[in-house]
């Protein structure tokens, strides 16, 4: 049973992913909608940032918050991102222990 | 093969590797933490790491592995998955609207590797498209992160608790940590980057208590990216 749930969760996860492969050649997109395909990457890292960020520690948000404070400062300064990453990591760490 | 082509692809795999290094560091942890997750709702090593190799999403599986757990139909949990998963589409769209001059084989093949992160990482590197061999580093970034996944789940399921548990939850901010990383660069270069990215967190968290986390990411990056067409000049991205 469970592998019926596996493969079911992959086809429905699949899908979605591949039509576009095949739908763009076929559509010539105005460009309003090529300026929206283009916008789509920022407004999506926006979406998954916030409020996700506030779940990392569930019952405390705002550490996730003073993590999220701590990489924008960094990536501000033009550290590079896997630096980001391990300062945040790091943060989240002393202010949990 | 000219030696100026094997120079080309050896290029690109280096510089996907490297781009798509913040994604495997970001993935392990998460990848292992799945994995124990997996193994207490009574999923065999076997199966849990089938899951990541043949639905390879993160969100979805945990809330798979929970609902399993938790003894849900199968069909519930599909749906489920479903209606998580169709942000997607809406990333798929545009990252092959970015790689649109690539033969469908590849296009198909990098669609299956596009994740939340995949997508971040390879739609702000977008030099790379008209490079020759473009294709190699896409699809380095997308493999390296496809095989950190597996090999994650299948670490977290042999390991079981051998993490202690902070360290693990600290772990679960480097991948919001890495779309920081990926989004503020954008926004230092072109300032009105920041209207779309914030609009679209704003209606996240506004609609997700309505219709839920995945279908709140949709709607945030629909009409987050919909607000770039009036507020974004031509040729600046």
């Amino acid at each position: 049973m469970i592998w019926v749930i596996i493969i079911g969760m992959a086809i429905v996860t699949v899908i979605p992913r591949i039509i576009p492969a095949f739908i763009v050649d076929l559509i010539q997109f105005p460009d309003w909608m090529n300026k929206w395909l283009q916008a789509i990457p920022y407004a999506a890292l926006g979406a998954l940032i916030f409020p996700g960020i506030m779940t990392v520690v569930p019952e405390k948000p705002y550490i996730g918050v003073i993590a999220g404070v701590v990489a924008i400062a960094l990536s501000w300064l033009r550290i590079h991102v896997i630096l980001v990453v391990l300062s945040a990591i790091l943060t989240v760490f002393l202010l949990t222990i | 093969m000219g030696l100026e082509e094997k120079q080309w692809i050896k290029i690109q795999i280096r510089d996907g590797f490297i781009a798509g290094s913040p994604i495997v560091l970001g993935y392990l942890p998460i990848a292992i933490a799945y994995g124990v997750l997996a193994k207490q709702a009574g999923m065999s090593l076997m199966e849990l790491t089938g899951m990541s190799l043949l639905v390879y999403a993160g969100a979805a599986q945990f809330m798979g592995a929970g609902m399993i757990g938790l003894g849900v139909s199968a069909l519930e949990i599909i749906i489920a998955t479903f209606v998580l998963n169709f942000r997607h589409f809406v990333m798929s769209l545009s990252f092959i609207n970015q790689i649109k001059h690539y033969a469908l084989k590849w296009k198909f093949a990098l669609s299956l590797g596009l994740t939340d992160e995949t997508f971040s990482v390879s739609s702000i590197y977008k030099k790379q498209v008209d490079q020759a061999y473009g294709y190699f580093f896409y699809g380095t970034i997308m493999l390296t992160s496809y095989l950190s996944w597996v090999f994650g789940s299948f670490l977290g399921g042999v390991l079981g608790d051998i993490i202690p548990q902070n360290l693990s939850q600290s772990m679960g901010v480097a991948l919001y940590a890495m779309f920081i990383g990926l989004l503020i660069p954008s926004i230092r270069k072109y300032q009105r980057i920041a209207i779309i990215s914030i609009t679209a967190m704003l209606i996240n968290y506004l609609v997700s208590p309505y219709v839920g986390q995945g279908w709140g990411i949709v709607v945030g990056t629909i009409v987050g990216a919909l607000i770039g067409i009036f507020v974004l000049e031509e040729d600046k991205l």
